[in-house]
């Protein structure tokens, strides 16, 4: 009997020597190589926060990209990686408490974008801490050394970003200045685009829609406090600030990777909307379009022949798409002849007014770049029409100057975007940082970017079930969705292992969610 | 009492596979001991199974040979690339019953149940294959009347009808992609077909040129299991796709594989007998796993598996009258190619090293122990064909190393008279 004992013993003892063993394990090759993780530290705005449909929320938070990498620095020494505080936000509904609105969806049951029913929970309440992701959305680059831009006293005033005001330490509190007492020992910095994205969304215009926004790079202005919200950074004052938070951040030898901006031609929200959007049915038909281009295109298209611009605007087709009215600040303004002509048909009141609103008007071309948001206006009523016979959006009546960034302005975004690269990519070499050349790589998604799975995405916006697997930005169309960060956190890793001769493992990205759909909303 | 009987059979059955596709060689303890050998021994009843023709050169009138097996099957999966690691750990329990009675010096009659294909594999759901697996459980019986004639001194002839009776259970999520997801479980969908019945047979002849040496060779002829009309139920369907995927049923064919067996057996001393068997499968018949759902879409997998072999070598001691001692060994090809290696058959090429000993309790009875060990080598491969149902898009390659450990205890008594 006791033997028996002892051949069941050898026998569990082969059972438990039955697990498969590999010759190397899963991790046996990852190394934080010449960099050193223990403490991480993002700065940067909304793209290092984890912004995705409009908002930041607490799931989607989780999906920044500095979240993606610290989950990878974990298993070579990184340390703890905190995030501020998005507890509130219990059901995932994303915005700010009467700022706000709720994050984007798909509305399946109506087919298109909505903000998530709901009334957001996120308050503006102080945490007052540091965290690893000193991500605040909005953020421009002279902001990140702007003290007060976490003093809940400017939100009124338009100094204070109600992300920042969440969490500064104090109320004259940098969020460089917050960011440097975790004592980064590797850092990311992704700052800038909004120095001249915020221009860019904007149609090139200020806040009022029409006025056209400053581009400080001809103005000549270094001074950032006088700047308004939608205003180009000068490059010159942006290369300073940008010195001034690498010097800061590599103050105690911290390493780190600094990311260019991205061009504005790959992001969906310049994109997805054609220059010609117009096609025959939509204007209703050749009936439709042979009395628009009589009552009105014609009659422009005359004008403006007569003053030398030919192709300014031309009659509509009724075979082919058609561009749309817009009002091009930059355009000869052509308010008096208009009015001069049209008064023997409508009589002087009417023809003034008509020569105010059709004055800088022209249509778009390939050239102009037409805004996401403008797909829901284009075709609709303007109310604030002197006429109800030029009342319709883009067809019968200019669109405003931010719908529109023209050929002029995107000129203006493209100079500055190359200006502050250059300038980041050579204070990075001054310190021998490593480059995450986002603007490149995004720039493959105009063709296809195809990366280490196979998979192929594209710059689209969404449109449809089938193709949301290539999809990598969220509704809002400017910001990556929590697949699209996943690429980004991995051509992250990838510079890493490159320049620090680290081997860190990557995300699969095909497994990350990409635009939500709910059945009803 | 013949439903009772054929019920706990049924929970018996479950099985898990090793290298050689979803078939599992575990049949008969005797046998198994000498390296799965046997189309040219003639030790037991277990011969129904390994070359009906050798039942009629048994000695006794009635033998009787029950026996099941514990199949302790673990598979570790990884990829560096992305710090993937998964496991898969199952328990089989495949048995035999074997039976056989001489009716008279020419004739023997015999009955044979077993369970010579199965597979069980079971990822955590969701793993980072479960767009290709999540788990799968495939069970069959095969229920074997058998007749085995002697022609003249040297030489004989046997076989019979096989009725398989098999069931079969699938799940894996529909897509990669999160989009078809709720509360982060992937949607997906579940297959089950059970009570699927098919026929085949099985013959062979034994040819006994010396006293000493014994030649044999067996065919099993493909049985292809057509599962009609089984359930195909979703879950965690997102709201917006509900319309989309409801439940329905599904039609799927799975073949079990035609195997030839050649091989022979020589006493080289009145107590020692060596046994070598070469069993070829003819695994091409596995051309894809296609699943044609009653809503009137299709699920293409290719398998392309390719025929293979193998070779195995067994021993024994018959040490007195109480104890006989066996060894064996063999080596078994799988018929999986490189770019199909799907995680539902996620092994390659094995080595099996077996032993295993009889005690004989009296001139009746006695009682059989093996033990089988599967030693694997690990693999990097991957499966490459695999296609997303919503998008129609080719997923990406699934792959990544793997490594198996197959072990496997069993106990019988042989019985006869």
């Amino acid at each position: 009997m006791k033997n028996n004992f002892i051949y069941l013993a050898v026998l569990a003892a082969g059972f438990a020597s039955c697990e498969p063993e590999f010759e190397n394990n899963v991790n046996a090759d990852y190394t934080s190589g010449d960099a050193n993780f223990t403490s991480y530290v993002a700065v940067g705005n909304s793209l290092t926060a984890g912004y995705m449909d409009g908002t930041v929320s607490r799931v989607g938070q989780t999906y920044s990209f500095p979240n993606l990498l610290a989950q990878k620095f974990a298993l070579v020494g990184g340390g703890e990686f905190t995030q501020p505080s998005y507890a509130e936000d219990v059901n995932n509904l994303g915005g700010i408490q009467g700022l706000a609105p709720t994050r984007l969806v798909i509305d399946a049951s109506q087919g298109r974008p909505e903000n998530i029913a709901g009334t957001p929970t996120i308050t503006l309440t102080p945490q007052a801490t540091a965290f690893n992701n000193m991500g605040v959305p909005g953020a421009k680059s002279f902001h990140l050394l702007a003290p007060g831009y976490g003093n809940p006293a400017g939100l009124a005033l338009g100094q204070a970003n109600p992300y920042f005001v969440r969490h500064a330490t104090s109320s004259n509190a940098t969020v460089l200045g917050d960011a440097m007492t975790k004592n980064p020992t590797f850092f990311t910095n992704w700052i800038g685009a909004n120095d001249v994205l915020s221009y860019a969304t904007n149609g090139g215009a200020q806040s009022n829609g029409n006025t056209p926004a400053a581009d400080h790079n001809e103005t000549g202005n270094t001074t950032p406090s006088t700047y308004g919200s939608n205003d180009i950074t000068n490059a010159t004052t942006f290369a300073g600030v940008y010195s001034t938070i690498i010097n800061t951040l590599t103050a105690n030898g911290a390493k780190g990777v600094v990311a260019t901006i991205p061009s504005v031609t790959s992001i969906p929200y310049f994109t997805t909307v054609p220059f010609a959007p117009l096609s025959p049915s939509a204007l209703g038909g050749a009936t439709n379009i042979a009395t628009l281009n009589a009552q009105l295109y014609n009659n422009l298209d005359a004008i403006f022949t007569a003053l030398g611009e030919p192709n300014r605007v031309n009659p509509l087709s009724a075979t082919s798409a058609n561009p749309i009215l817009i009002i091009d600040v930059d355009a000869t303004d052509r308010s008096a002849q208009i009015a001069a002509a049209l008064t023997p048909t409508l009589g002087a009141p009417t023809a003034t007014a008509f020569g105010q609103v059709f004055g800088k008007a022209r249509q778009t071309t390939a050239n102009d770049l037409i805004v996401l948001p403008a797909s829901s206006v284009i075709g609709t009523v303007n109310t604030s029409s002197p006429s109800t016979s030029i009342n319709i959006n883009g067809v019968t009546f200019p669109m405003a100057n931010k719908w529109v960034l023209t050929s002029t302005e995107k000129t203006k975004v493209a100079n500055a975007t190359a200006a502050y690269n250059s300038a980041i990519i050579s204070i990075a070499a001054s310190k021998n940082l490593a480059v995450a050349d986002m603007n490149s790589i995004l720039n493959q998604l105009v063709t296809g970017l195809r990366i280490e799975t196979g998979q192929v995405y594209t710059a689209n916006y969404f449109s449809g079930v089938t193709s949301e697997s290539k999809v990598l930005f969220s509704l809002d169309g400017v910001h990556p969705n929590a697949r699209g960060y996943a690429v980004i956190a991995n051509e992250i890793i990838k510079v890493i292992n490159r320049h620090y001769n680290a081997n860190l493992p990557l995300h699969y990205v095909n497994y990350f969610p990409g635009i939500n759909i709910v059945g009803s909303n | 009492m013949r439903k009772l009987l054929s019920l706990t059979l049924l929970t018996l059955a479950g099985s898990t596979v090793f290298a050689g596709g979803y078939r599992v060689s575990l049949q008969g303890q005797k046998q198994l001991a000498m390296g799965h050998t046997g189309v040219a021994v003639v030790n037991s009843a277990e011969v129904a199974f390994f070359n009906p023709a050798g039942m009629a050169y048994l000695d006794k009138k009635f033998n009787l040979s029950v026996g099941g097996n514990g199949l302790f099957a673990n598979t570790k999966f990884q990829n560096s690339m992305y710090n993937w690691e998964a496991e898969t750990k199952n328990i089989g329990t495949p048995f035999s019953v074997y039976a056989t009675y001489k009716i008279n010096n020419w004739l023997t009659a015999g009955l044979a149940v077993y369970t010579p294909y199965g597979s069980a594999v079971e990822w955590d759901q969701d793993w980072q294959g479960a767009h290709l697996v999540n788990n799968i459980d495939l069970q069959a019986i095969f229920v074997q009347p058998t007749i085995s004639v002697r022609v003249g001194e040297h030489f004989s002839i046997g076989g019979g009808p096989i009725i398989a009776n098999g069931s079969v259970k699938f799940n894996r999520n529909l897509s990669m992609n999160p989009l078809f997801s709720v509360n982060g479980s992937g949607t997906d969908v579940n297959l089950d077909a059970k009570g699927i019945t098919a026929l085949g047979y099985t013959a062979g002849f034994m040819f006994n040129p010396s006293d000493k040496l014994r030649i044999g060779m067996n065919y099993r002829s493909e049985i292809m299991m057509e599962a009609r009309d089984g359930d195909a139920t979703y879950a965690d369907v997102p709201d917006f796709a509900q319309s989309l995927l409801s439940n329905t049923t599904f039609d799927a064919d799975l073949p079990l594989p035609a195997e030839l067996t050649v091989g022979l057996s020589y006493q080289v001393t009145s107590k020692w007998l060596l046994a070598f068997d070469y069993n070829r499968t003819m695994w091409s018949a596995y051309k894809a796993l296609d699943v044609k759902f009653g809503n009137g879409s299709e699920s293409l997998n290719p398998r392309n598996y390719k025929n293979s072999s193998t070779y195995r070598l067994g021993t024994q001691y018959k040490a007195n009258d109480k104890f006989t001692f066996r060894a064996g060994w063999y080596v078994d090809e799988s018929p999986v190619q490189d770019g199909y290696f799907a995680p539902e058959t996620p092994r390659n090429d094995s080595m099996g090293y077996t032993g295993g000993l009889t005690y004989q309790l009296n001139n009746k009875l006695g009682i059989d122990f093996s033990f089988l060990y599967l030693h694997f080598d690990e693999i990097d491969n991957s499966y490459n064909h695999s296609v997303d149902p919503i998008t129609q898009q080719p997923n990406p390659n699934f792959g990544g190393t793997y490594k198996s450990v197959v072990f496997s205890p069993g106990i019988g008594i042989t019985y006869g008279f």
